[in-house]
């Protein structure tokens, strides 16, 4: 047991892990609202880090470099994302408010196909390398083989965004009338919620936290092709199940606990299943506290 | 009209907005190389702008025929009329059988080829319809049922030497068996739940059979499985096609009857009871799980059959041949063909594996339609193509409601 591959591997899992729980949150927060699984979801994260890479990539092929340009990128992907989540919700889902619960999680799936192709198509099939963005320390030299730069940028801007993200639900009005959506979606219409208004305003904040996961992930692995956001999706719902769905911090935990899990697994096992810890976990849960960690458990009304 | 025209072009200006990065510029950061579309903007604009107005007016028309349905006018098409006359529904399949039957005489064996890929599609479909279409059990790691199916032929047959028509019920059996297996814990979660537990059992299915290379030899594959034997008579590839072919076309018709028969059957009706209302159906005395673990095996049990054939048509399998596409595509089938509807789901697989094939231009843009067609066809025809016979019953006033005792 060595400490410091220890540690490595603790940091590597945190840093997973609170990109999982970015994406978490925007799936969390959907189905907490209108009872929906947004596949799409994945491919929107997915989006923010090709147009991240887009605009990282047209500005260094002429000549533009460093820190200030990742924050470009960034902001334009986030934009982007907010733009995509708004229009698939209007597209996809809105025509289908009140139809049986099977209709929108199939919409739901033929979007995360289509957006993926739609991609494949209008780029490439490639894995594209993502532009070194993020400069390296000199602070963090001491302990630069246990935490990287990037996982740093990358831990202290979940951080913020998560707390930025429970500001503006538990102190603003708007996270007043989405607190009272989620809780009782007629009951804020009748007391003049915009409803729909919500709704859309739910997505976009969905978007923008995967959007910035996008752009982390994207900078931090250093690829991007159209196929990330799917397993990221189906791992990061993962995390919200495990959370509890519909709870804002059971998503941020349940988002660690399948970082560490995927990162110490990979570290002291093997990495050949990597991938499908996940699902077994999923399914453990699922058996075991239907709930999630966090979730209540709710007595179903007739 | 100015107002439809002036939020046209809002619209086409919004989709210009978001599709600019992604249709104009093409950077490919290996080479260093930024490659401007511009001509792209035009056709997304005049795509946007002629699809809003299609939009703006399927709405209406939805809107229209719901209000209609709910005054009772009869919205039913003349093919969908025609459809629910049974009659003339058993006429047409008679005819089709038999169309089916001269097919490869006819027809060359390449082409022959296709019809079995197809017929493949037409029981996977057929098998995934029990479960989504009269069960609402959404299932999207049905593939790995059909991949049970070709890996148990393969492994049996590479290992112990055992013939096809040995394996083809123990190949069903074994994907019952694994839906049972993994449907037992999982039966007390809600619809969606399912969906994605079942997702990630496709995914684990592909990734034990990329990793477990002593059982499966990997991602390379099983190479050089049998065909199908008859007593022993040595076939030429051409021979070997048509007799699969039929076979094919014995195991659709077997899985249309059964399926059939189980729909008007006392499980059937429990099935569909239970996906209209859970809990109405629980209170009735209807067991939940034994009903939807009894869907969702008879489900599997399909796909493994389907799969030892699979396996001896094309002789090689390997993991990449089971992924969550196959999953997609075998859901959009049931989606575009009717949840629930038998006709529906054989017009859906021909559609969707006949249309590629045969348009192989449109082939690269198979999967992007595929997923704009599953959310338009929610939106705008939830019953899918050819809707559910059972769909019909309504109350039409004391008048003529002996017309449609069927």
């Amino acid at each position: 047991m060595d400490i410091e591959y220890f540690l490595e591997l603790f940091f590597s899992g945190l840093t997973r892990g609170s990109i999982y729980a970015l994406i978490a949150l925007g799936y969390t927060m959907v189905y907490g609202i209108i009872q929906l699984i947004n596949f799409a979801h994945g491919e929107i994260y997915m989006i923010g880090a090709f147009v991240a890479l887009i605009v990282a990539g047209v500005c260094t092929i002429y000549g533009l470099s460093g820190f200030a340009i990742l924050i470009l990128a960034a902001a334009i992907a986030i934009m982007y994302a907010a733009a995509y989540g708004y229009t698939l919700e209007k597209i996809a889902y809105r025509p289908l408010r009140g139809s049986p619960r099977l209709s929108p999680l199939i919409s739901a799936i033929g979007m995360s196909i289509f957006l993926q192709n739609y991609v494949l198509l209008a780029q490439t099939p490639d894995y594209l390398p993502f532009p070194r963005l993020i400069p390296d320390f000199s602070f963090m030299d001491p302990v630069a083989h246990i935490i990287g730069s990037a996982e740093l940028v990358i831990l202290v801007t979940t951080l913020v965004t998560m707390v930025l993200l429970t500001l503006l639900i538990k102190k603003t009005r708007v996270g007043k009338a989405m607190r009272a959506t989620q809780q009782d979606l007629s009951m804020a219409r009748l007391v003049g919620v915009n409803v729909d208004r919500v709704i859309s305003l739910t997505f976009v904040i969905g978007s923008v936290l995967a959007a910035i996961g996008g752009v982390l992930v994207a900078s931090y692995i250093g690829q991007v092709n159209f196929y990330i956001g799917f397993l990221a999706g189906v791992k990061a719902f993962t995390a919200a199940v495990l959370g509890g769905i519909g709870s804002i911090p059971g998503a941020v935990l349940g988002g660690l606990i399948i970082g560490w899990s995927e990162s110490f697994a990979a570290g002291y096992f093997s990495s050949d299943y990597e991938d499908i810890l996940t699902f077994v976990l999923l399914v453990v849960i699922l058996i075991v506290r239907p709930a999630g960690i966090l979730g209540k458990v709710r007595k179903q009304k007739v | 009209m100015l107002r439809e025209f002036k939020q046209s072009i809002l619209i086409a200006l919004w989709f210009v907005f978001l599709t600019f990065p992604l249709m104009v510029v093409r950077v490919n950061t290996i080479e260093n190389v930024v490659v401007w579309r511009w001509e792209n903007i035009l056709w997304v604009a005049i795509g946007a702008f002629a699809l809003s107005y299609c939009w703006r007016y399927m709405l209406a028309r939805r809107q229209r025929q719901n209000k209609k349905a709910e005054e009772g006018i009869d919205t039913r098409g003349p093919l969908q009329a025609a459809l629910d006359n049974v009659e003339l529904r058993n006429r047409a399949m008679a005819v089709l059988l038999t169309l089916a039957l001269i097919f490869p005489l006819v027809f060359d064996t390449y082409q022959t080829n296709i019809m079995v890929t197809a017929l493949i599609f037409v029981v996977l479909g057929l098998g995934l319809n029990i479960g989504v279409g009269l069960a609402g059990l959404l299932d999207l790691g049905y593939v790995a049922f059909f991949g049970v199916g070709a890996y148990t032929y393969a492994i049996l047959n590479a290992n112990f030497d055992m013939g096809f028509w040995i394996v083809l019920p123990i190949g069903g059996v074994l994907g019952c068996l694994f839906g049972v297996v993994l449907g037992f814990p999982i039966l007390r979660l809600r619809g969606d739940y399912l969906a994605i537990v079942t997702l990630g059992f496709g995914m684990i299915f592909k990734v034990v059979m990329e990793n477990w290379e002593t059982l499966s030899q990997g991602p390379s594959g099983i190479a050089n499985i049998d065909r199908p034997g008859l007593f022993g008579i040595e076939m030429t590839l051409a021979q070997s096609t048509v007799y699969i072919y039929y076979i094919m076309i014995a195991l659709v018709v077997l899985t249309i009857i059964v399926t059939n028969r189980l729909k008007n059957s006392r499980v059937g009706r429990a099935w569909i009871a239970l996906r209209e209302d859970e809990i109405a159906c629980v209170a009735m005395g209807i067991d939940m799980a034994r009903t939807k673990l009894s869907a969702y095996a008879l489900g599997a049990f399909w796909a493994g059959m389907v799969g030892v054939l699979f396996a001896a048509k094309t002789t090689f399998i390997n993991p990449a041949g089971f992924t969550f596409m196959q999953s997609a595509i075998i859901l959009s089938i049931v989606v575009l063909g009717g949840m629930g509807s038998i006709l529906g789901v054989i017009l859906g697989a021909f559609i969707l594996v006949l249309l590629p094939e045969y348009l192989r231009a449109f082939s690269e843009y198979r999967m992007l339609v595929f997923g704009a067609a599953m959310t338009l066809m929610m939106i705008f025809r939830p019953q899918g193509l050819i809707s559910n016979l059972r769909q019909i019953y309504q109350y039409k006033g004391s008048k003529d409601k002996a017309a449609h005792d069927g």
